[in-house]
């Protein structure tokens, strides 16, 4: 049976479970003349979960390790001098034969056919043997459920456990993904930089992945001094923080301080909608309009400038994180409390004394907090750099030329066809295992900072 | 102080009055003025967008007499399917596009005539002589689609003025379209191509329709799973966590970290845990979906308990002082209460996915695909990877369904985000 009519049938024994377990429970009740602890559908949603989920989860565990199981199989049958095969080399030919198979084609290479076909029979081996446990594992599950219902058992009790415990393993989700994407980053790192060394990746001012095609080619070892990606990162986020700072800022001002309610309802929520285009929108507009319009600018005042410069992934990256800093500072400054601004009026200050001198101030840790989380975001923002950034990684602080950035780097490592154990995709974790500790700092820091700040005014 | 000196420093204080008058109306220009330098920037982003595409919706069609002879097609006096499928269709066009301008000489100029008309014209004509062998010898008027530089130059976005080898249409060509203008052989339709194909290398050819079968697929598995997961996990926070658990503490962390981790990492972690370990095929909605569920889940559990948040104590007092379960108080009255929220907050998240790119190119959902995926493990791409892959193109034409693709992209979101604000005016109760 396919996977999909296996859940289908499922679906099907978890209704049944339902019915007959509800229909039972009143039976009982009725021929022992004994009042049911629980209503009637709790002992249904028993039978039903008894009945489904521990199959579903086989099912799911199994279809998990299945591939895995199979290869291996496969490979300790290929005759010896197949297996010795460099991983990489015998990765393809596995692949070979799993196409092979799954096209039905008889070639000439009577190993990869044989292989071919055995593939196929412990395929479907494995599908039977699944297939049985998985819908025994059902009818067990249901009339051993079933055996258990007395009209004294608390059933009410045990499903609410049941849901409890589904709600706290949700929950948990986000901590196993947090816990996948470290162990997901490192596991590769402590690979990759087994043949790199630390040092070299951190503060090495060359970057080219490029690996040797001929044994004697000259740099081609590939080297991975990640520095210029690290520069490159930084001045782009710079770039954008000193256009979304003043921008973002001066609207949260304006919105929360002068604005009429009317005008606040209406241009919030635009501001807003920059935060909601999808960044691939960005990158196409700061490609095709942005940056020949600053090329074209920059012509005209005898600049040269490259047209994949910094300055226009920078600018449209800017406009993008605008609502992150006025939002958050938005909420910071309407939380300063209304006596703060009284006394400020009261001594005769203007609004715009109060504001810089009395309000920013006392709203200061939360606008930082803002900025730090738009900061975060600008380092790992990745579409608009791959649109509108270069790929060469120039070692330079200047804003006019081309330079790369840590994301369009995992891009271009990843997207190309290499094998999983290449040099070159390693190097895409460890930038990767770079990127999350920066913004896993600059997302504490700024959490940490708003907690404390909000307590302050509580 | 004597009075002068009163009088001076009324004076000096005046003086600075009017610059504290000055400095206070400047500074309310400044806030007037950044939130018109973000709106102007959105609406330019907007108007030119819209304007790039809009040429995109309309198609040119050249319309030519077809002599639909035997021998050209290469067909002998008995055939069946498969020699019809096989049958020289190109040499039909070519040679009714010969008949329509007769006297063209030289290589170039004769390729230069058969790429009048799309590559398509050839599986046109194939199809329509399947369908219907009657038509074989007989003289037919048909529409085929224009090349993409002829549907350009027929929108406008070929410059006559321009010197001849800056222009992707060389003169002798303006000619032959000049010709079938006047011939009434030209015509703009709606492009209805464009949401019925899938991707294809001529840009005349390429739709869109594969792009959003996969992200309505990728959206499915997100939704499937995002929902019930998060919606869950905000309950059990808001309702049931126990106060000062470690592990509670550990996940409200991670969930607020994640919400801010950049994207592209889940890719990365898409890529080792589903695709290394567990096998999941590359470029397939599943693994897109499942991706996305991770990334999407922080803003659904944080946007849930917001909603959970707002219902009143007095709710589950009443119904907990009535009888019920913590559980059966949480599922029928504070849950459903909270509803409208809920579904607001899912809305939002998955607009988030179905805008989001960079995870999606680290699993493979970046190929160059032309079928339209049949179900959530075919390989397939999305909305805005088929945006990126476009964009990438240089044709004028592929620049103009680049825009198309991205309204088309807005569109959807916007109605998603007005969904949002209608379902949270409309249903949400005031407490």
């Amino acid at each position: 049976m396919t996977f999909g009519a296996i859940i289908v049938a499922l679906l099907a024994l978890l209704l049944l479970g339902y019915f007959i377990g509800r229909k039972r429970s009143i039976v009982l009740s009725k021929n022992k003349g004994q009042r049911l602890h629980s209503l009637p559908q709790y002992y249904g949603y028993l039978i039903a979960f008894w009945s489904s989920v521990p199959a579903l989860l086989i099912l799911l565990f199994w279809g998990a390790l299945e591939s895995s199981f199979i290869t291996s199989a496969i490979v300790t049958e290929l005759p010896i001098q197949f297996q010795q095969l460099s991983d990489d080399k015998l990765g393809l030919f596995i692949n070979e034969i799993i196409n092979l198979s799954q096209a039905g084609l008889v070639i000439d290479d009577v190993v990869k056919s044989q292989a071919a076909i055995r593939y196929n029979e412990l395929i479907e081996f494995s599908a039977s043997i699944k297939t049985a446990i998985v819908f025994m594992l059902a009818f067990v599950g249901m009339f051993v459920g079933l055996s258990f219902i007395k009209p004294e058992m608390k059933a009410r009790n045990l499903v609410e456990k049941l849901i409890r415990g589904a709600m706290i393993a949700c929950a948990s989700i986000a901590v196993f993904t947090t816990i996948g994407i470290i162990f997901s980053v490192i596991f590769e790192s402590i690979i990759f930089f087994k043949t790199v060394n630390v040092f070299d990746f951190l503060f090495g001012t060359h970057w080219s992945p490029q690996e040797a095609i001929r044994e004697d080619q000259i740099g081609g070892s590939g080297s991975f001094g990640a520095l210029p990606l690290f520069v490159g990162t930084l001045l782009i986020s710079l770039i954008a923080l000193v256009i979304a700072v003043p921008l973002g800022l001066m609207s949260a001002i304006y919105l929360s301080e002068y604005s009429s309610p009317g005008f606040r309802s209406f241009a919030k929520p635009v501001l807003e909608m920059l935060a909601g285009i999808p960044t691939v929108v960005y990158g196409f507009f700061a490609a095709l309009t942005v940056a020949p319009f600053i090329r074209d600018l920059g012509e005209s005042l005898n600049l040269s400038l490259s047209s994949e410069s910094a300055l226009a992934a920078g600018i449209v990256m800017g406009v993008m994180i605008i609502p992150f800093v006025s939002s958050l500072s938005d909420d910071v400054i309407s939380a300063v409390p209304q006596s703060m601004r009284d006394g400020s009026y009261a001594m005769g200050a203007t609004k715009s004394e109060t504001i810089k001198q009395v309000i920013i101030p006392a709203a200061l840790p939360g606008i930082v907090s803002g900025v730090l989380l738009a900061a975060s975001r600008a380092i790992g923002e990745t579409m608009i750099v791959v649109m509108a950034a270069g790929l060469s990684a120039n070692l330079t602080f200047n804003p006019l030329e081309a330079v790369t950035t840590v994301t369009v780097q995992m891009v271009t490592l990843l997207t190309g066809d290499q094998e999983f154990d290449s040099a070159k995709t390693l190097a895409a974790f460890a930038l990767g295992l770079g990127l999350f500790l920066t913004t896993l700092v600059l997302n504490i820091i700024s959490l940490y900072v708003v907690r404390k700040y909000r307590e302050q005014y509580e | 102080m004597n009075k002068a000196d009163m009088i001076e420093n009324t004076e000096k204080i005046k003086i600075k009055l009017h610059k504290r008058y000055a400095k206070e109306k400047r500074f309310k220009f400044y806030g007037i003025s950044a939130i018109a330098v973000s709106i102007a920037f959105l609406l330019s982003l907007l108007i030119n967008i819209s304007a790039t595409g809009l040429p995109a919706f309309q198609q040119t069609y050249i319309n030519i007499d077809v002599d639909i002879d035997s021998n050209l097609l290469n067909l002998n006096q008995q055939y069946g399917e498969k020699e019809l499928f096989r049958a020289d269709y190109s040499q039909v066009v070519k040679q009714s596009l010969k008949k329509l301008f007769p006297g063209v000489e030289g290589r170039k100029q004769k390729r230069a005539l058969r790429q009048l008309v799309s590559k398509s014209a050839i599986y046109q004509l194939r199809d329509l002589v399947i369908a219907n062998p009657n038509v074989i010898n007989t003289k037919q008027s048909l529409w085929f689609l224009a090349r993409d530089d002829v549907d350009v130059f027929m929108k406008g976005g070929i410059d006559r003025s321009l010197p001849e080898s800056d222009r992707r249409l060389k003169d002798f060509q303006l000619v032959w379209v000049d010709k079938l203008v006047a011939e009434n052989r030209l015509e703009k339709r709606f492009n209805t191509n464009f949401f019925t194909e899938g991707d294809s290398r001529e840009p005349e050819q390429a739709g869109i329709k594969g792009a959003m079968i996969g992200s309505l697929l990728t959206m499915l598995v997100t939704m499937l799973l995002s929902f019930p997961i998060g919606v869950s996990a905000a309950i059990y926070l808001e309702e049931f966590a126990p106060k000062n658990n470690r592990w509670v503490d550990l996940i409200e962390i991670n969930i607020n970290n994640l919400a801010a981790v950049p994207s592209i990492v889940f890719g990365l972690l898409g890529l080792a845990v589903f695709i290394g370990l567990f096998g999941v095929p590359r470029s397939v909605p599943l693994i897109g979906g499942l991706v996305l569920t991770l990334m999407t889940l922080p803003t659904i559990i944080i946007t849930s308990r917001a909603a959970l948040k707002a219902v009143p104590p007095s709710i589950r007092e009443a119904a907990l002082g009535l009888g019920a379960s913590r559980v059966q108080t949480t599922f029928h009255h504070v849950v459903p209460a909270a509803m409208p929220g809920i579904l607001t907050g899912t809305i939002i998240g998955m607009a988030q996915a179905l805008g989001e790119t960079a995870p999606l190119l680290m699993i493979g959902m970046v190929a160059f695909i032309a079928d339209v995926p049949q179900g959530i493990t075919d390989p397939s791409t999305v909305l805005p990877v088929q945006i990126y892959l476009w964009s990438d193109s240089p044709e004028r034409a592929f620049t103009e369904r680049t825009s198309a693709a991205i309204m088309v992209l807005l569109g959807f979101l916007i109605v998603m985000n007005f969904l949002a604000v209608i379902m949270r005016k409309k249903f949400e109760k005031k407490w």
